[in-house]
């Protein structure tokens, strides 16, 4: 499983800024290291290499003032103090005649003048040889590398061929360096140490995030669409993401499931009608009918045809409506006039039934929209409101209200009938097809109200249900258009 | 094919020479013999293109057009049609039936746009009207039909010399009905041409305007003018 996932982790974003910026702080401090260490190395040789040169003209002196035996004597006290420089007094052929090296590297005393390259060297005292008898002959071949040392020295000729070198100890700039090197391994070392534990902190942290969100998602994909992507609640990116998703997924899951409900409606309503008329067309064929009654037959599925049409064309209209009317089909739309003129269409049919249809409208009211789609809609709801107007012998009225509201233009149709007193109802009969049971006797599609709704929706309003008591308003509400 | 006898039982009827430019061979076929039977001579062109010749080397009195063709649309057979100076009326038939599609379909140069499906009564109407048009017989100043008269500079009405007093919308649905007199004008163009409205109200709310205007230049006066036609519409006619 952790072997799976660590290409995975790897390939992360934050794994890889991680590892881009050790890399460039470690050349950092590389170069950095580098550059101190040559510095103070070259500082430290120069002090040394002055050192030495005092050293030189004090002995200097002593030869000048005592001959090779005051110098010898010098150098004898000199080389006995803790931490002294490299004295050594050798004779032309090489032999070491007083001082306090032991052995030397091969070839360093024949060079007159500076040797700055560090050259190894044994002392007294620290080789395997015992010490009080300093060894003559050839000590630059014996040197042991177990106990030697480094150094630099000036190697000078005596005025009777005699060859003295005073050298220092390189054992501090070579700490020195050393002590540079481990902090730069310890710096790296930590650096390292670092990036993993900001790739820990930050890296790790969002990769299980993604992927919970990826492990969500493929939930989702897998058939639980009611699923949604976790939100920890840290309002951070993660969580805006996670939530403008999960919004796209509550609307794709209701436009979904409106899809789900229109196809079983689409069963119900246009199968039992289809049903009917297959049935009626195979009843007439298979008798012996009387011409007349071959003509009712045909004449009732001419009937159920269109009404079977009127009922497709209205679900394809609302289907249109909710994926966005062409802008173009939108103009001024005098709302006055249009409600007056819907309201003048029905008034007679009203009439015809025994329903008395008020109209009471403000003038000069108009909007951006669509005449044909409102007028449409409102016919729908003025339709219903005369179908369920009369009740309990009361005189039937239907009132339609046009005016002004606080926040836009509110057109009212209210009914005297039985209204629908449960408030879960309300909400439900704008939804496709619905119709309350006690209305199916009623002839329609039980698409009116729906579509009215779809209309409203499409003018950036919306269409509301509320008791009137008695009775029903439905509210179709614009919103208001600024200066009108 | 009574009810399609109803529709077409009448004196004055034009025989017309129509084309029918239409790729679904049944529904032209059915088309073809209706028009046959109301007393009209229809032929068949099953693709656009040659839709498009025959409409522009015969003498036809109305097209039909379906607005989706093989070859060539329906539309642009029409709007070359119109390029090329021809104006005989077409009427567009089409399974698209939205506003828009309309406005389209007529800015294209169509006279009238049926959606499918469509009663064969409501497509005889219109065809007889649009043929009416291409006569020449649109927007007089007055309308007289026996003893009916429609004046529409003064905007009064009367029969036998005495006045009618009607609502605007009631004038203006007497003065459509009188423009195409002797015609059979569907509930459907009565909607779309005097109230400007191109969807179907649920209830038959134009028959209650028809019988309310029935009742006001019949009632008292000598016969029926304003008559139903069976499974079609209204026909206003003279005795």
């Amino acid at each position: 499983m952790m072997a799976a996932r660590l290409p995975a982790i790897l390939r992360t974003t934050a794994a890889r800024l991680s590892a881009l910026y050790l890399i460039l702080f470690a050349i950092c401090a590389i170069v950095l290291v580098f550059y101190m260490t040559s510095l103070s190395a070259r500082m430290l040789a120069a002090q040394t290499m002055e050192t030495i040169n005092e050293e030189v003209a004090n002995l200097g002196g002593a030869y000048q003032r005592g001959g090779l035996q005051r110098l010898v004597r010098v150098i004898g006290q000199r080389a006995r103090q803790p931490g002294a420089n490299l004295y050594l007094i050798a004779d032309a052929n090489g032999r070491i005649l007083a001082g306090n090296v032991e052995s030397l590297q091969p070839g360093v005393l024949e060079t007159e003048g500076w040797t700055t390259v560090p050259f190894t060297y044994e002392r007294y005292g620290e080789g395997g040889d015992d010490p009080a008898q300093p060894s003559v002959d050839l000590p630059e071949s014996r040197v042991d590398p177990r106990t030697a040392h480094d150094a630099i020295a000036l190697v000078l000729r005596l005025p009777n061929q005699m060859i003295m070198l005073v050298g220092r100890d390189l054992g501090e700039p070579q700490r020195l360096r050393s002590v540079v090197q481990r902090s730069l391994m310890i710096a790296l070392g930590m650096m390292g140490l670092g990036a993993a534990l900001i790739w820990m902190l930050v890296g790790r942290r969002a990769l299980i995030r993604i992927d919970n969100v990826s492990e969500a998602s493929r939930r989702i994909m897998g058939g639980d669409l009611n699923g949604r992507l976790p939100v920890t609640g840290a309002g951070d990116e993660f969580d805006r993401l996670s939530a403008n998703l999960n919004t796209m997924l509550a609307r794709i899951a209701s436009l979904n499931e409106g899809l789900r409900q229109v196809s079983d409606n689409i069963a119900h309503d246009l199968k039992t009608p289809l049903t009917r008329l297959r049935n009626r067309a195979e009843a007439a064929i298979s008798g012996d009918a009387k011409p007349e009654e071959y003509r009712a037959a045909l004449e009732q599925t001419i009937a159920e045809s269109d009404q079977l049409i009127k009922t497709f064309n209205a679900i394809l209209m609302i289907s249109r409506l909710e994926a966005g009317y062409s802008a173009e089909q939108t103009a001024t739309v005098d709302l006055t006039t249009a409600v007056r003129d819907v309201v003048e269409l029905y008034e007679p049919a009203a009439e015809e039934v025994g329903v008395e249809l008020r109209a009471s409208v403000e003038d000069g009211l108009s909007i951006d929209g669509n005449r044909e789609l409102i007028s449409q809609a409102l016919s729908n709801v003025i339709d219903n409101a005369i179908k369920y107007a009369s009740c309990d012998g009361r005189k039937a009225q239907v009132e339609v209200e046009l005016r002004r509201a606080d926040d836009g233009i509110s057109l009212a149709v209210t009914d005297n009938g039985p209204g629908i007193p449960d408030a879960a109802d309300r909400e439900r009969v704008t939804e496709r097809f619905v119709r309350l049971e006690k209305s199916r006797s009623q002839p329609g599609s039980g698409l009116g109200l729906s579509l009215a709704g779809a209309v409203m929706k499409f003018h950036g309003g919306r269409l509301e249900l509320l008791p009137a008591d008695p009775g029903l308003t439905v509210v179709m509400h614009f919103p208001v258009k600024t200066g009108g | 094919m009574d009810m399609l006898a109803a529709a077409t039982d009448r004196a004055d009827i034009d025989a017309m020479k129509v084309l029918i430019i239409e790729d679904d061979r049944e529904a032209a076929d059915y088309l073809r013999k209706a028009l046959g039977e109301s007393g009209h001579t229809a032929h068949v062109a099953a693709d656009g293109d040659t839709g498009f010749s025959m409409a522009d080397g015969g003498d036809y009195d109305v097209l039909i057009v379906d607005r989706m063709l093989p070859r060539r649309d329906g539309l642009s057979v029409i709007s070359e049609l119109r390029a090329r100076g021809n104006a005989t009326p077409a009427l567009i038939l089409s399974a698209l039936g939205e506003v828009d599609d309309r406005v389209t379909g007529l800015r294209a140069g169509g006279d009238d746009y049926l959606t499918k499906p469509y009663a064969f009564s409501e497509l005889l109407a219109r065809i007889e009207v649009l043929n009416r048009r291409g006569g020449g017989r649109d927007a007089e100043t007055f309308y007289r039909m026996g003893d009916l008269e429609l004046d529409r500079l003064s905007h009064t009405v009367k029969r036998a010399g005495k006045e009618i007093v009607l609502q605007p919308r009631e004038f203006r649905l007497l003065e459509y009905l009188m423009r195409h007199a002797g015609q059979v004008v569907t509930r459907t163009m009565l909607l779309e041409n005097v109230w400007d409205y191109h969807f179907d109200p649920q209830t038959n709310v134009i028959d209650v305007h028809v019988s309310r205007l029935r009742g006001k230049i019949e009632k008292g006066f000598d016969g029926p003018v304003l008559h139903t036609v069976r499974g079609a519409g209204y026909m206003l006619k003279a005795g």
